[in-house]
């Protein structure tokens, strides 16, 4: 019989996780629905916040205005978006092997964890852009924000929100794999736990003095603040993009740790074959 | 892409299993204590005992899907604790335990572990099983909605997609009726004179391990409590099934002598 060796990175290993999640994701067209309907409510009630604090902002004596500059509130709901959205995409394909008992049918298998994992971060662009992408154009159609107009900042943005996300699914699907699906919960929620300290929607100034040491250990603080300098100072923070990278590959790497970690420790709970609540 | 690193040889002429006071222990619970056997290549071995006798364990920690707390596990050759992806391709599993996505058909899961054990002529292979298995009019279903006698043959394809020359069942005809379950246990055995396997065989039917096993491994209590062929366990028990020895062993009538 011809079969290629197990040993070493395979993409055609990954390519077949790909395919099991594509399959998925085609079978269930709720799914889909789910990917687009959130992001695309987040936008619109984002967008008429914008639109009124504007409006009541431009009305009020010059002392007293907010000072928002166009888009801050909905570019912040936008990159939020990537932040939440490509850590769902991560874990709910993560998840989805805990709701179907194939985990252990994986971890038998010649995929590897690497390939796992890789496997995961592509499914998260795949779930992230099918309802991202509609929605940024949505935007311009109807509040005229243009966040690809920002240009290459996009994408220094892009890059730093989606590692963090990745680390964060990593982490949680981490926890699920070692405590189970009591622990899913973790999954819809932890991100909500980051909000309020990653000043996504006001500056870290707002903060109170210890709470914003804490926001600087976030690497999407950095992104939240640049998107802010950009819109309002219309500068480019290239220093803060660094710092938030080099944050990130903190972060990535200690999921990457406590992932391989909490797999070791659910092979010797024996949990593996006993995935459920 | 393939990026392969060196392969080193698995040691052609080791038994298919070794295993050598293997332990596991929860806690207060030693689930597995001290257990030792090795299993030769092409032969069928029952692993027998009622529940919580250490079965599922034992299987667990040769598959390296549970960590031993002490002991070795060599599965052809390869230590299964350090370095088990080297054999993992040349085995695969069948338990009662696990699943496939439902929302897949059954063609589509088939193909999604063809390519994960790097199968090359898959649609062929995938045909093969179907015929075998007679799940040619199933391919096309989401597993979710076939009944329990034919998840169970799709569970078996899966688990002969990479024509393992290990295979470890888990229960494999538990809940199935008794029709269903004799075609399984024909199919078991007909793999195994096709291909030489080696095969593994957790069960607690006595029916089922008399008619497909070469050897038994009685365990109780997370401990071996008998190992022969099942001809000797009767002689030694001086019993006609092995059914009664099984309970004489579970109730602790008689010891082997």
């Amino acid at each position: 019989m011809n079969r290629t060796p197990a040993e070493g990175l395979s993409l055609r290993r990954v390519g077949a996780m790909l395919r099991r999640y594509l399959y998925l994701l085609r079978s269930s067209p709720p799914r889909i629905l789910d990917l687009i309907y959130w992001p695309l409510v987040q936008m619109l009630t984002w967008g008429f916040l914008q639109t009124y604090l504007a409006k009541a902002s431009a009305a009020a004596p010059i002392a007293g205005r907010l000072g928002l500059a166009a888009g801050t509130l909905i570019g912040a709901m936008l990159l939020w978006d990537i932040l939440f959205r490509g850590q769902l995409g991560f874990s709910v394909s993560f998840l989805e092997e805990m709701w179907s008992r194939n985990i252990a049918n994986l971890m038998m298998s010649p995929l590897r964890v690497g390939e796992f994992i890789l496997a995961l971060t592509a499914m998260s662009i795949i779930r992230l852009s099918i309802g991202f992408l509609p929605v940024t154009f949505l935007a311009i159609l109807f509040f005229g924000f243009n966040l690809w107009g920002l240009g290459l900042a996009v994408g220094f943005f892009f890059a730093n929100l989606i590692l963090t996300s990745w680390a964060i699914g990593l982490l949680c699907s981490g926890v699920v794999l070692r405590y189970g699906l009591a622990a899913e919960s973790l999954v819809w929620t932890v991100m909500f736990l980051m909000q309020p300290l990653a000043c996504v929607f006001y500056p870290v100034g707002v903060l109170p003095k210890p709470l914003q040491a804490f926001a600087w250990m976030l690497p999407p603080t950095y992104v939240f603040e640049g998107l802010r300098g950009l819109l309002i100072h219309h500068a480019f923070r290239a220093d803060l993009m660094g710092e938030a990278f080099v944050l990130n590959v903190l972060l990535f790497s200690v999921a990457v740790i406590g992932f391989r970690r909490m797999l070791l420790d659910a092979r010797r709970a024996g949990s593996l074959l006993q995935t459920g609540e | 892409m393939h990026i392969a690193a060196p392969q080193r040889p698995c040691e052609p002429t080791a038994p298919a299993i070794e295993v050598e006071a293997l332990t596991k222990a929860y806690k207060r619970l030693v689930a597995v204590d001290h257990v030792s056997f090795s299993v030769a290549r092409g032969s069928v071995t029952g692993l027998l005992g009622g529940n919580g006798a250490g079965k599922t364990t034992t299987i667990g920690m040769i598959m390296g899907l549970i960590l031993p707390t002490s002991g070795k596990v060599n599965v052809l050759g390869v230590d299964m604790l350090a370095e088990r992806h080297r054999v993992l391709a040349r085995m695969n599993f069948e338990s009662p335990y696990v699943d496939m996505p439902h929302r897949l058909t059954v063609r589509q899961n088939l193909e999604v572990f063809g390519r994960l054990y790097g199968i090359g002529d898959l649609e062929i292979r995938i045909s093969v099983l179907a015929k075998d298995l007679a799940l040619e009019d199933l391919l096309d279903r989401p597993s979710g909605q076939l009944s329990a006698g034919q998840k169970t043959r799709v569970a078996l394809a899966k688990a002969l997609i990479n024509e393992p020359e290990v295979l470890l069942l888990d229960e494999p005809t538990a809940s199935l009726d008794p029709d269903t379950a004799d075609w399984v246990r024909t199919h078991i055995e007909t793999y195994r004179r096709g291909s030489g396997a080696t095969i593994l065989l957790a069960s607690h039917n006595m029916r089922e391990v008399e008619r497909l096993c070469d050897r038994v491994i009685m365990l109780k209590e997370g401990r071996v409590a008998g190992d022969a062929s099942p001809g000797e366990l009767l002689a030694r028990f001086g019993r006609d099934s092995l059914e009664e020895v099984f309970l004489d062993l579970a109730r602790g009538r008689r010891r082997a002598p």
